[in-house]
């Protein structure tokens, strides 16, 4: 690894030159493990994860237009590595998520009457100026606080449609739980995100 | 289709499979109907894009 960050290594590569700037890297890391935690659950796992999909970038010599070129890319590898990890892991149920479905299912259910409408208080509004949000880092705060609101299961099953886009079979076989169990939880995951987010984001008055 | 929460369920399950033509016939009924449905039908488009750029490190490539 250390021989790729010597300064003569690739004169001339922006890409190099952003993985020779040690904050810059050490900033990446940080929000590499974060992004890989937050759906392995699992710290061993995600360091090497990270550490692998560093490692790629040090190796290739392709160069990039700048740091956010080259981050696009290191997260693109990384998203592989834990879409790999996901698909051969078969281990997701414990006690703790059962317990939680109860509790899960009664939230769900304050969003709607009894007739399966919305509750006035509930009812979805319009999103003003989606796009801003996203170059907005106090946005990408409240969207990392509202994943992690969200039940454990939830969220993963939503970061692995939405993040790491495995498709809906892959989900399943995965995670052991049938399409119509994927759906239901998705639905659930959906609704709450949404919820969520206009409730301290897009719904607050500037 | 009358209820919102099976409107809501089908726009969540188009994220993941073609509806077929009587669901999206129902589906359409329904939020020809239902602003708030269709607000949340539009949301739906959006997380996703939002998690697309998550993915792509939008928390670091901000202006503020």
């Amino acid at each position: 690894m250390s021989d790729h960050l010597t300064p003569d290594a690739s004169p001339g590569s922006s890409a190099q030159a952003s993985l020779q700037n040690s904050q810059f890297l050490v900033d990446l890391r940080q929000q590499m493990l974060r992004f890989a935690r937050l759906q392995l659950q699992d710290a061993q796992l995600s360091e090497d994860a990270v550490q692998e999909a560093l490692m790629g970038a040090l190796k290739n010599s392709r160069s990039f237009s700048g740091c956010s070129a080259l981050k696009t890319w290191v997260f693109a590898i990384l998203k592989n590595k834990i879409a790999d990890i996901l698909r051969q892991r078969r281990r997701f149920v414990d006690a703790d998520q059962l317990v939680r479905k109860d509790r899960e299912a009664h939230n769900h259910d304050e969003l709607f009457d009894q007739s399966d409408h919305w509750q006035k208080s509930e009812r979805p509004k319009k999103w003003v100026d989606p796009e801003s949000a996203i170059y907005d880092k106090h946005f990408w705060r409240i969207f990392e606080a509202c994943l992690s609101h969200l039940p454990a299961r939830q969220a993963q099953l939503f970061m692995m449609r939405e993040f790491i886009e495995l498709e809906s079979h892959e989900i399943c076989a995965s995670a052991e739980i049938s399409v119509s169990n994927l759906n239901v939880t998705l639905h659930r995951a959906r609704l709450r995100l949404r919820e969520c987010l206009e409730d301290n984001w897009f719904g607050v008055e500037g | 289709m009358k209820s919102c929460r099976e409107a809501t369920r089908l726009m969540s399950e188009s994220q993941e499979r073609s509806l077929n033509v009587r669901e999206q016939a129902r589906l359409r009924f329904h939020l020809a109907m239902c602003t708030p449905c269709r607000n949340f039908g539009k949301q739906l488009k959006i997380l996703r894009r939002i998690s697309k750029s998550y993915v792509e490190g939008g928390p670091e490539d901000t202006k503020k």
